[in-house]
């Protein structure tokens, strides 16, 4: 088992023929994932290099190919519009990569999604992993951005708001024969869907998960609500890593969510957290799988 | 993006917030001028303010010795003399940095007796994902401190997005800042006002601090937003045009700017060692490694998840624009894009801006050996790293000391 997303997810991206989407979509073949078709409005009918078609809706690309993933690869402007139109399909996950989206788009797309079962992953995120049996983990099922080769079918959980800080821990793992259930983005956005919580909560009852790797950085509060959860519930081992000790206050670091404001939001508040529930916390972003496997 | 206090100031106007008459100006004339017209409509004292996007600036330092960028003066001479005394001049306040910022405007207003400071800001709740309104009965004071402090004085309305913010709601706020009879109708007035601009404008930040309960040249009591900051979510600013003019480049780090133009995100900082590195978090993980094994680092610098040769070229000119520099750490985790395309970049980065800093390269990912090898053969003096403790160590040692 895994979280969220399995070898056989059917999935459908939204924004298959943009540069971006495209690029991703060949990755994500590649790797062996089942992207069973794409939605572009006014492209209803045409095909994806040659392999998936393409539906004008994603109702309609849903309810012919069974999808229950849509992986969303549109414009800032265009992108709360993309992530509606799946929620409105019923599809289980939305996994919306898309970077500079307004806050009150996200905002507007938040209220509107309560009550629905549609679950959002980001926006702004890597997307998600579950990595296959294969060479090079071949097999599994990668949506969003990911590089798939790094990373290894195993049982170590990750959860991040970061990109390319997540390839590091999950290659740190690799190389040392660790694999992953699951590796999870959720967005360096103020406003997203999935938060380091739910996404703890989910590795807690995967029993094919057996440790659980938090990354988080400066701004919000996300990661303190996980550690109050696990604090009283987690029954895994966790470790963790927080980003930004240096970074100035009052500064956007790069990721729209990435601010300590009003003195909230600190690196030192949310590795105090996490020590006060026994998380693990690496002293250097060098030492994420070692500190790790020392508890595991 | 940050406005000033008078712009600020004039989209709280347009939607119905009181707040003192007076006028922006450019010189010291105009600043006489327009103190002269308010003191013949009967207001008795006119504050001159400098502009700035920096809070702190009535204890604020200038450059040439002056203290005080905000002053209260009793006749147009003691304006003129103000104003005379800030435009052109850098102030330094405990929020510029000790570079200052230059002072190109001065906002003159009148300035009325005080019967009470209040303290209103509307912000995003980021556990909730729903605006939020606060008012506080402790304004004109450090906000953080309150709520650091006194937190039960800080009162909270949750705005529904569909709804906006409801008179009821806004009631019950004027109720809980001890206002009574008919300014109850006008706070709530006020906050509705303060609520619209947030979320027509698209504000990360509406704040004003002090409102003040005054009383107006009538004796009628009224309240006006005497100071006010908005921030405006940047990425939104593609559909806010009218807004888009409202930004000041002036009070923008050049740097950060130049950076801007390539999609880098680049914040300098006051350390010595410059990093360049692909991802904000990874970024962070990176100035915090360095600091973690003694060093300082330069900036903040993300090239982007992508990391394209000709951003890194790019970013190297940026670092290297900074005097303080006296190493450079690069850390590219190349997931997807090829490391020896980005190693490409980095060498011809390297001959062309006739690097002669210590550079420590870590590279990891796609094609990683074949990168290395292209800079093992470049023949120019990198130093290669394995990981990112050991590109962070070996940066530290390089510094010249």
């Amino acid at each position: 088992m895994a979280i969220l997303v399995t070898p056989e997810t059917k999935v459908i991206v939204q924004g298959i023929t943009g540069h971006f989407g495209a690029q991703h979509t060949r990755l994500s073949l590649a790797y062996g994932t089942r992207i069973v078709a794409g939605v572009v409005p006014g492209k209803g009918g045409d095909r994806f290099d040659d392999t998936a078609p393409i539906f004008n809706t994603v109702a309609e690309a849903a309810q012919a190919t069974d999808a229950t993933v849509s992986a969303v690869f549109v414009p800032p402007p265009y992108a709360a519009d993309a992530i509606l139109e799946a929620v409105d399909a019923d599809l289980e996950l939305v996994v919306c990569i898309t970077e500079f989206i307004p806050v009150k788009d996200m905002i507007k797309v938040h209220r509107a999604m309560t009550g629905r079962k549609t679950r959002l992953l980001g926006p702004n995120c890597p997307g998600i992993v579950t990595p296959g049996p294969g060479e090079h983990s071949h097999g599994g099922c990668r949506i969003g951005i990911a590089p798939g080769y790094i990373h290894k079918k195993g049982h170590v959980g990750v959860a991040s708001r970061s990109g390319t800080l997540t390839y590091e821990a999950v290659w740190q793992l690799t190389q040392r024969g660790v694999g992953q259930s699951t590796s999870v983005g959720i967005g360096g956005d103020p406003v997203h869907g999935t938060s380091h919580l739910d996404v703890v909560k989910m590795f807690n009852d995967d029993p094919d998960t057996h440790g659980i790797i938090l990354i988080g950085e400066i701004g919000g509060s996300s990661e303190e609500e996980a550690a109050a959860w696990i604090r009283q519930h987690c029954r895994k081992p966790v470790a963790a890593f927080v980003a930004g000790a240096t970074a100035p206050p009052g500064r956007r670091m790069g990721h729209a969510g990435a601010i300590i404001s009003g003195g909230k939001g600190t690196a030192a508040a949310k590795i105090a957290a996490f020590k006060e529930a026994g998380i693990a916390v690496a002293p250097t972003p060098s030492d994420i799988a070692e500190t790790l496997l020392k508890i595991l | 993006m940050n406005l000033h206090e008078y712009q600020a100031k004039k989209l709280l106007a347009a939607h119905g917030v009181a707040v003192p008459p007076g006028d922006v100006c450019d010189t010291a004339e105009e600043a006489k001028a327009t103190a002269g017209k308010l003191f013949a409509e009967g207001y008795k004292r006119v504050i001159v303010k400098s502009q700035i996007h920096a809070g702190g600036r009535g204890r604020g330092v200038f450059k040439n010795g002056r203290k005080g960028g905000v002053k209260i003066c009793e006749t147009t001479a003691e304006v003129y003399a103000h104003a005379r005394n800030m435009l052109g001049q850098v102030l330094v306040t405990k929020q510029t940095g000790p570079e200052g910022r230059l002072v190109s405007k001065v906002l003159v207003e009148s300035a009325l007796a005080i019967d009470r400071e209040l303290f209103v800001a509307v912000v995003l709740d980021r556990t909730i994902s729903r605006p939020v309104v606060m008012v506080c009965q402790e304004g004109g004071v450090d906000i953080e401190e309150v709520a650091a402090k006194t937190p039960h004085l800080i009162c909270r309305e949750v705005v529904d997005p569909v709804m906006g913010l409801m008179p009821y709601q806004a009631r019950r706020l004027a109720l809980r800042l001890g206002l009574k009879s008919e300014l109850i109708h006008q706070a709530a007035r006020l906050l509705m006002g303060v609520y619209q601009a947030w979320w027509k404008c698209e504000a990360t930040l509406v704040e004003i601090n002090p409102l003040h309960v005054v009383e107006d040249i009538d004796g009628n009591q009224t309240l006006v937003a005497v100071d006010s900051k908005i921030a405006l979510d940047d990425n939104a600013l593609y559909r806010q045009a009218e807004l888009q003019e409202l930004r000041d480049l002036a009070e923008e780090s050049p740097l950060e700017v130049e950076a801007s133009n390539y999609n880098l995100s680049y914040i300098k900082l006051d350390g010595n060692i410059a990093c360049l590195v692909n991802g904000a978090g990874l970024a962070m993980a990176t100035m915090d490694i360095v600091k973690h094994h003694g060093g300082r680092p330069a900036n903040f610098l993300d090239v982007g998840g992508g990391a394209k040769p000709e951003q890194v070229a790019a970013a190297f000119k940026i670092i290297l624009s900074d005097p303080n520099v006296k190493a450079i750490l690069v850390n590219i985790f190349g997931g997807i894009m090829q490391c020896d395309i980005i190693a490409q970049g980095i060498v011809a980065a390297v001959r062309e801006t006739n690097l002669t800093l210590p550079l420590v390269v870590r590279l990891e990912g796609n094609n990683v050996e074949p990168a290395r090898a292209i800079i093992a053969e470049s023949g120019l003096p990198v130093i290669a790293a394995d990981s990112m403790a050991d590109a962070a160590r070996k940066v530290v040692q390089a510094v010249p000391r």
